[in-house]
């Protein structure tokens, strides 16, 4: 069977290592995964700020995108929840029924941890990683899609890795998609202590299943220059004893860990993720 | 008089006889809350109040969580709850008919009040049938909403508040900023020397050596209120709950001050909006067991007080009762938000609130604050006409810890995108930033061909970028620090990724999907 | 159009969306399961302990000795004039309820009374103020109250106390002393009821 892989706008443009990961990941699991290259934005973004209107060409889009396909991946809570939640909305919306037969008959949407679980029935998704990992369930994986302790039993089955529990965890980081800029200061509050419980965890990596949630606290962990890093949990995922050393051209996008950012007052050494495929 | 009410009585003044009432002389006002985020700023630069917040939210959420968890069928209770309350609304003219006969029958008066002038109106009239000059007051948001107490100011009327958190709040001349504890924002040294300061204006001063212990504050409150509420002739309370079927009010409450305004003096009067009932007795039954698990955190609230009417020999000997519409029905119409008309006011969603426990009830401009409040007084109050109350469903990140505890099952984060979608709807046409950018966006993201090209334009600033820029974030990716307007409200405090080279689009053509 | 047929109407117009033909009882409310509350005696001696309030359990036989050391100091008691005179403690000057004004209340060391029923699993007393509950009033104004539940007046959970009570009797559910938590959310016992809460659980 083939799965679609929904990368998210934000992972296309901003984390291609993400999606890569996936990729990586699936075809190791035996999975036939294909980029369907009309997709763009699930809409999201414009549906929660509002504009209704405004994503119903991106749904129309999405759904074309996607139709024939048995079951879609997609590394991000929130973009999941969005297909899943605000998308019969929107079609409500277009006063197109057809529209709105097409949201009933769309191919089933997982997030990546979903489907590694529920679909593909896995855990130990062979990863190695032996670094101090914390772990932040993003909000629209835990309350909207439910995911569960299935990321965290993923984490605990990648051998090397050694999980801590960070305070607080279910709090929401403050991200929230545009309330991130509409409610700067307000976000920024939320972020920073969110940014302070992973610093008390003594983590090298902060891991989360969407990359957006990791930018806004990944963000305000570099600018207070804490020296810890965040990774998409594909990326963990993927991570294999294999090491592959550094591609000969990095990309500004790469997961490589870098010199610089080696925390000098931490335990261990510096992450440096084995495996990280390019 | 708050701006809620001044807003309500405003917008329906043109169904009500009367002029809307005059604001009040004395000070404190939600009149002129800067929109939320302004208002926000401003609260989070409070450190006493951030210090105040935490600490009361996160006591009562632990409460709550523990004797939640001890409740084998929670959420059979919640999906009854949501239930019973769905029934009531979907019914409501029914069931508000069939309390006003069962209230006549029990010898109660029945009043309806379309708007806060109406109802302060009913109110003013009857305590001055009564010659009095003071009421004493049981908690009450209705009343709050109504402006009541201001009202009955410009009547020559004192209304004495006597839960503590109220007493608190009006013997500092403050504004209410959570539904359940009025004063969360103030810690016990706060209050200590509000007490100190103001008692003795108001009545019996407070004791000269009291400590900032709450036990003694407490007893302050209690030594200070007792001459109050042993001379009033008139009480004032809301009602958790009106059952329609028996005429049936309750008043849940801690403090012993609820009793006391519903017991000792001749007249009371209860004012009950039009979305407090429910339909029988046996109902009960639920709403008994989900209010105080989800407010207070507790098994039981020390005191439930439960009366029909009048009972010969026992308690007052008139009882008034006022529905209240004021922008309920306004609510009730709208079919996604009407869900918010089951709120029974217990407050789990603001003390879950990430965003509440940091900016407070204050930044909301409204009396009910946090996340039901974002959404119950865009719906009360209208969308479109003031940048205040339309930045209300925005304060939130959609989090969903709301939902996740209501008792009622209301799904916040859904009536919150309702109302954005709403406020956008009612700009439409109005030029804006935003709407450039979500506009601009939907165009891209229109056509993967689109996206793939401005991709690829992020991916040459990106090659200049990676040749300029020195920072970098921890994993080794080039970050960029400040930026200008407007990226700079996402960069003044964060750092941000520079684009990369090539998109995951590009790769997977450029590549066929890693297999080249 | 009066205030009441304008709100009338408009909750009608608001409720367009509702079929017709819908009757109350088409909105369907799941039916809730029982909880199963094994020794109710036990669990609201302990329950009602949880909120500060002291909680004895003794024997008919027990029970003037019992009543002695909780009024144990109580110069005034006010009594209902209903109250079962075997109730009737040996100690205190017994001050009967003939309508007293409230500031003669105020004016009182105690109260004693029985109850209407308990609920174990919230650790509550109901009640109804029938015969020896006295008036609200009663149980409100003096600073301490005696109250004496028989143990078959337990019921499992609220559900049970419900369906037991008669919703045209005015009600005081009763959860451990007068409390706040008002400064802090930090609860502190004894505000404006009584600060202390006497049970005597007898059976």
């Amino acid at each position: 069977m083939t799965v679609g892989l929904m990368v998210t706008c934000i992972n296309d443009a901003l984390f291609p290592d993400t999606g890569r990961a996936v990729v990586t990941l699936l075809r190791r699991l035996g999975v036939d995964v294909d980029f369907p290259a009309a997709q763009t934005c699930c809409g999201q973004p414009m549906v929660n700020t509002g504009y209704l209107d405004e994503a119903v060409p991106l749904l129309r889009n999405h759904l074309e995108a996607f139709a024939g396909y048995e079951a879609v991946v997609v590394p991000s809570g929130s973009c999941a929840g969005s297909v899943r939640h605000q998308h019969r909305l929107v079609a409500q919306r277009s006063g197109d029924p057809g529209l709105v037969r097409a949201v009933e008959q769309a191919p089933p949407a997982y997030e990546l941890t979903e489907y590694l679980v529920d679909v593909l029935d896995v855990v130990d998704v062979g990863a190695y990683f032996p670094h101090l990992v914390t772990y932040h369930p993003t909000c629209h994986s835990l309350r909207m899609l439910g995911v569960g302790d299935r990321p965290r039993r993923l984490l605990e089955a990648v051998r090397g890795l050694r999980l801590v529990e960070l305070p607080a965890a279910s709090e929401c980081c403050g991200f929230g998609g545009t309330f991130a800029v509409k409610n700067a200061d307000t976000s920024v509050a939320m972020g920073s202590d969110k940014a302070r419980h992973v610093r008390e965890t003594q983590a090298e990596v902060l891991v989360a299943g969407d990359n957006s949630c990791l930018m806004h606290i990944g963000g305000l962990l570099s600018r207070e220059r804490s020296g810890v890093r965040v990774m998409h949990l594909a990326e963990i995922l993927a991570s294999t004893e294999a090491v592959i050393d550094e591609p000969a051209r990095p990309t500004a996008g790469s997961a490589a860990a870098s010199a610089e950012a080696s925390r000098t007052d931490g335990p261990p050494r510096a992450p440096r993720p084995a495996g990280a495929i390019r | 008089m708050s701006e809620l009410a001044r807003e309500s009585s405003t917008r329906r003044s043109a169904r009500s006889a009367e002029p809307a009432p005059r604001a009040s002389a004395r000070g404190a006002t939600f009149l002129g809350t800067p929109p939320f985020p302004t208002a926000a700023k401003a609260a989070l630069a409070d450190t006493q109040l951030r210090r105040n917040l935490a600490h009361a939210t996160g006591t009562i959420r632990g409460k709550r969580a523990a004797v939640v968890a001890e409740v084998d069928n929670w959420e059979e209770l919640r999906l009854a709850g949501a239930a019973l309350k769905d029934r009531t609304l979907r019914h409501l003219d029914t069931y508000l008919t069939q309390l006003e006969t069962a209230l006549t029958k029990a010898g109660a008066t029945v009043h309806w009040a379309g708007d806060a002038a109406e109802a302060n109106r009913i109110v003013v009239d009857i305590a001055r049938a009564h010659d009095t000059d003071e009421v004493v007051k049981v908690k009450s948001m209705a009343t709050v909403e109504i402006g009541l107490n201001e009202a009955l100011a410009d009547a020559g009327i004192t209304a004495w508040e006597t839960d503590l958190a109220e007493l608190i709040v009006q013997l500092g001349d403050d504004l209410p900023s959570h539904i359940l504890v009025p004063a969360i924002h103030r810690n016990r040294s706060e209050v200590r020397e509000i007490f100190l300061r103001e008692m003795g204006r108001a009545g019996k001063p407070a004791p000269a050596d009291l400590t900032d212990e709450p036990a003694r504050l407490a007893a302050a409150a209690r030594e200070h209120l007792r001459e109050k509420f042993l001379r009033a002739k008139v009480a004032v309370s809301g009602a958790n709950f009106a059952v329609a079927e028996t005429g049936t009010l309750a008043v849940v409450e801690s403090e012993g001050n609820g009793r006391m305004c519903l017991t000792l003096p001749e007249v009371l009067i209860s004012v009950v909006g039009i979305e407090k009932l429910v339909p029988t007795w046996e109902d009960l039954d639920v709403f008994l067991q989900l209010l105080p698990r989800s407010s207070t955190g507790e098994r039981m609230n020390p005191y439930t007080s439960m009366w029909t009417g009048v009972t010969p020999g026992d308690g007052p000997q008139e009882v008034h009762v006022v529905l209240l519409d004021n922008g309920r029905t306004d609510v009730l119409a709208d079919e996604v938000g009407r869900q918010a008309l089951r709120c029974i006011r217990c407050s789990a969603c603001l003390n879950v609130c990430p965003v509440y426990e940091r900016t407070g009830g204050h930044s909301y401009g409204s009396v009910y604050p946090g996340p039901i409040g974002a959404i119950l007084t865009p719906m009360l109050r209208g969308v479109g006409h003031d940048e205040q109350v339309d930045s209300l469903p925005y304060a939130s990140s959609l989090c969903g810890a709301c939902f996740e505890v209501c008792p009622v099952r209301i799904d916040i984060p859904e009536v919150l995108v309702h109302l954005r979608s709403q406020v956008v709807d009612a700009h439409r046409g109005r030029p804006s930033l935003q709407g450039a950018a979500m506009k601009a966006a939907s165009w891209m993201f229109g056509r993967s061909a689109r996206t793939a090209a401005a991709e690829k334009l992020s991916g040459l600033g990106s090659r200049v970028l990676d040749r300029t820029v020195r920072r970098r974030a921890p994993g080794g990716r080039r970050a960029l620090g400040s930026l200008p307007w407007p990226v700079s409200a996402w960069s003044d405090a964060r750092d941000t990724p520079v684009p990369p080279p090539e998109s995951f689009r590009a790769w997977w053509s450029r590549t066929d999907g890693g297999r080249r | 159009m009066n205030a009441r047929d304008a709100i009338l109407a408009r909750v009608r117009t608001a409720l367009r969306d509702v079929p017709r033909d819908e009757t109350p009882a088409d909105v369907e409310v799941p039916r809730l399961t029982a909880p199963v509350v094994p020794d109710p005696v036990g669990l609201f001696a302990e329950r009602v302990a949880d909120y500060k309030a002291t909680v004895v359990r003794c024997t008919p036989a027990e029970l003037p000795d019992r009543l002695a050391e909780a009024l144990d100091g109580v110069g005034r008691l006010l009594v209902p004039t209903d109250l079962p005179p075997d109730l009737h403690p040996a100690g205190p000057e017994l001050v009967a309820d003939t309508h007293l004004p409230v500031t003669a209340l105020d004016a009182l060391d105690g109260v004693l009374t029985t109850a209407r029923l308990g609920i174990a699993e919230t650790g509550t007393i109901v009640l109804d103020h029938g015969p020896g509950q006295g008036r609200r009033a009663a149980t409100l104004v003096p600073d301490l109250h005696v109250c004496v539940v028989r143990t078959d007046q337990v019921v499992g959970g609220v559900s049970d106390a419900v369906a037991a009570l008669d919703p045209h009797r005015p009600q005081t559910w009763i959860s451990g002393p007068s409390a706040t938590s008002d400064i802090e959310l930090d609860r502190v016992e004894g505000v404006h009821g009584p600060r202390t809460l006497h049970v005597l659980l007898v059976g």
